[in-house]
């Protein structure tokens, strides 16, 4: 009885915290999102499909999402694969650990500062300035889908590279040896026996920068400079300046429902392949 | 194979490196390199906004942080060896909801019980003297916590998962009470993954943009004031300051990073 006094006691303040502060809060999301705009801004209660029905009003925004997060993601997963098989595969292991860490460490660094680095790069005295002085002609990097993906790529390379780089570190190297003795040639090898094993942690990856690409808000300010806007951006127009909260509420919900949608399909598939779950990798 | 992790590994530090570069740089124009000075960590230094911003994200990252090390701690011993559905849903959503979608119903919410609770507040006081309440610190710190707990109990509860439970029944059977045993043995045994939650929790509140954004009211934290002076154009300073902040944050990571898996080296053996 004590016991269970004890536990509980543990776990109020934690308990409240997350009521208070994540349930209670997404709950008045989804409640605002069936409300009405008030003529001066923020909210009158109703109950009203009409901010659904508007969505496409902001089309844009989920169109420019929906296209750049995949590509995006896919573009991160091309890069981030060979350095997790150098890392899991290949890396002299003293030097492992560390060169995980450097991994690691940027992207829980400010991705804001990360972001604004690029701004410098990508201006039009940084590349652009060297590719005009190497004599390929005047050309636009800032302000446009290349920048964006490029922010993408850099600001979640780390988040792809960790669930791979782990499961292809528990795959089991013998099944490799065999796949040599039997006469398999190594890219065959590759083929059939790592790459199949790595998919779980693949799919990890891809799973957890798709759906916080779908919430993107920075890089596209950013880098896009207005003219490549995600549903973030739309967020924030909607909430800090024309303070349509209902509308705004309706769209947050939209972009949780595309975001459930893409977890689910991640256990489903995670549950088909027999995998574990890798996700808390990235610390 | 080797060349090509370099060249990612370049690309992943290439981009601090130039903004450390230039963020020495002595001429005034951002993007051409003409001496090496420091003047531009003086300037931003003794700027009074920045100053200003600076304390503000201290005070917020340095609160949130120890009120998620504590609680988060708290919940991670209470939900031991238990397999707790709802809790680690809701660790899983507050850890993997996009940040904005946090932020904006934080605010909604903070806004909406402010606006219930402060008249019956003011029937409290005499008039215009009464307490209110209003996004600021309490918000920013409170948005942060959430986060920061979550990143605390997962830490936390993959090391308690890892522990040698027999060390702690060892303790009970040789009659010590329950808190002596917690403090005496499953204390030493955790702490490092504490440690390293809190330090984690730091950087990420003291790295914050978009949480702080719309929970912030009328203060500003420094990412907040490097984003506006961003949009009104780029300088030597904004890059002193972009430069600093990496640097504290890539410390405490570090310092994270060795706590955490110098740690693990020694659970598991």
């Amino acid at each position: 009885m004590q016991r269970r006094l004890t536990t509980w006691l543990l776990l109020a303040p934690a308990g409240v915290w997350f009521a208070v502060m994540l349930v209670l809060p997404l709950c008045f999301v989804l409640v605002f999102s069936f409300g009405m705009r008030a003529p001066a801004g923020g909210y009158v209660p109703a109950f009203t499909f009409e901010q659904y029905a508007n969505l496409p009003a902001r089309g844009t925004a989920f169109l420019n999402t929906l296209t750049l997060a995949p590509l995006g993601t896919l573009l991160s997963l091309v890069i981030a694969y060979p350095l997790a098989y150098f890392l899991a595969m290949r890396a002299d292991p003293k030097w492992r650990t560390t060169l995980l860490i450097l991994v690691i460490v940027p992207f829980w660094t400010s991705i804001l500062i990360r972001s604004y680095a690029w701004i410098f790069i990508l201006g039009g005295q940084g590349l652009p300035a060297i590719i005009e002085w190497l004599g390929f002609g005047p050309v636009r990097l800032i302000n446009t889908p290349f920048a964006v993906l490029t922010g993408i790529v850099y600001g979640y390379l780390p988040l792809m590279v960790l669930p791979v780089y782990v499961s292809l570190e528990r795959l089991d190297k013998r099944l490799l040896e065999a796949s040599a003795d039997l006469g398999a040639p190594p890219l065959r090898s590759f083929l059939q026996v790592t790459l199949p094993l790595s998919l779980p942690g693949v799919a990890t990856g891809c799973m957890l920068v798709f759906i916080l690409l779908m919430g993107e808000f920075l890089i596209p300010a950013m880098l896009g400079g207005g003219k490549v806007f995600f549903i973030g951006n739309a967020l924030v127009d909607l909430f800090l300046q024309s303070r349509n909260w209902a509308f705004g509420a309706a769209v947050a919900v939209t972009l949780v429902v595309i975001m459930l949608v893409t977890v689910s399909l991640y256990m489903w598939l995670m549950r088909r392949m027999g995998g574990q779950r890798d996700d808390m990798a990235l610390m | 194979m080797r060349l090509y992790a370099a060249a990612v590994f370049a690309f992943l530090y290439l981009p601090i490196a130039v903004i450390a570069v230039f963020s020495f740089n002595a001429g005034t124009h951002a993007s051409q390199f003409t001496g090496f000075s420091v003047q531009w960590y003086g300037k931003a230094l003794s700027n009074p906004f920045v100053m200003e911003a600076l304390r503000t994200s201290f005070i917020v990252a340095l609160s949130s942080a120890l009120i998620a090390s504590v609680f988060g701690t708290m919940a991670a011993l209470a939900l031991q060896g238990r397999v707790r559905v709802v809790a680690d849903a809701l660790f899983y959503i507050a850890v993997l909801i996009p940040g904005i979608v946090i932020g904006i119903a934080t605010l909604i919410a903070l806004v909406t019980l402010f606006g219930w609770i402060n008249p019956l507040l003011a029937l409290l006081g005499p008039e215009g003297q009464a307490p209110q309440l209003a996004m600021g610190y309490g918000s920013l710190i409170a948005a942060h916590a959430l986060f920061s707990m979550s990143l605390v109990i997962i830490i936390l509860r993959a090391r308690l998962a890892g522990m040698d439970r027999s060390l702690m029944e060892a303790s009970a059977d040789l009659y010590a009470p329950p808190f002596a045993t917690f403090r005496q043995v499953t204390l030493p045994l955790i702490f490092p993954g504490i440690l390293a939650g809190f330090l984690l929790s730091f950087t990420f509140s003291f790295d914050d943009f978009i949480i702080a954004f719309f929970v912030a009211g009328s203060e500003t934290t420094l990412p907040i004031y490097v984003f506006s002076s961003i949009r009104r154009g780029v300088t030597p300073e904004i890059n002193a300051i972009g430069t600093m902040v990496l640097a504290v944050s890539l410390l405490l990571l570090v310092a994270a990073q060795i706590i955490l898996r110098g740690g693990s080296r020694k659970g598991a053996s």
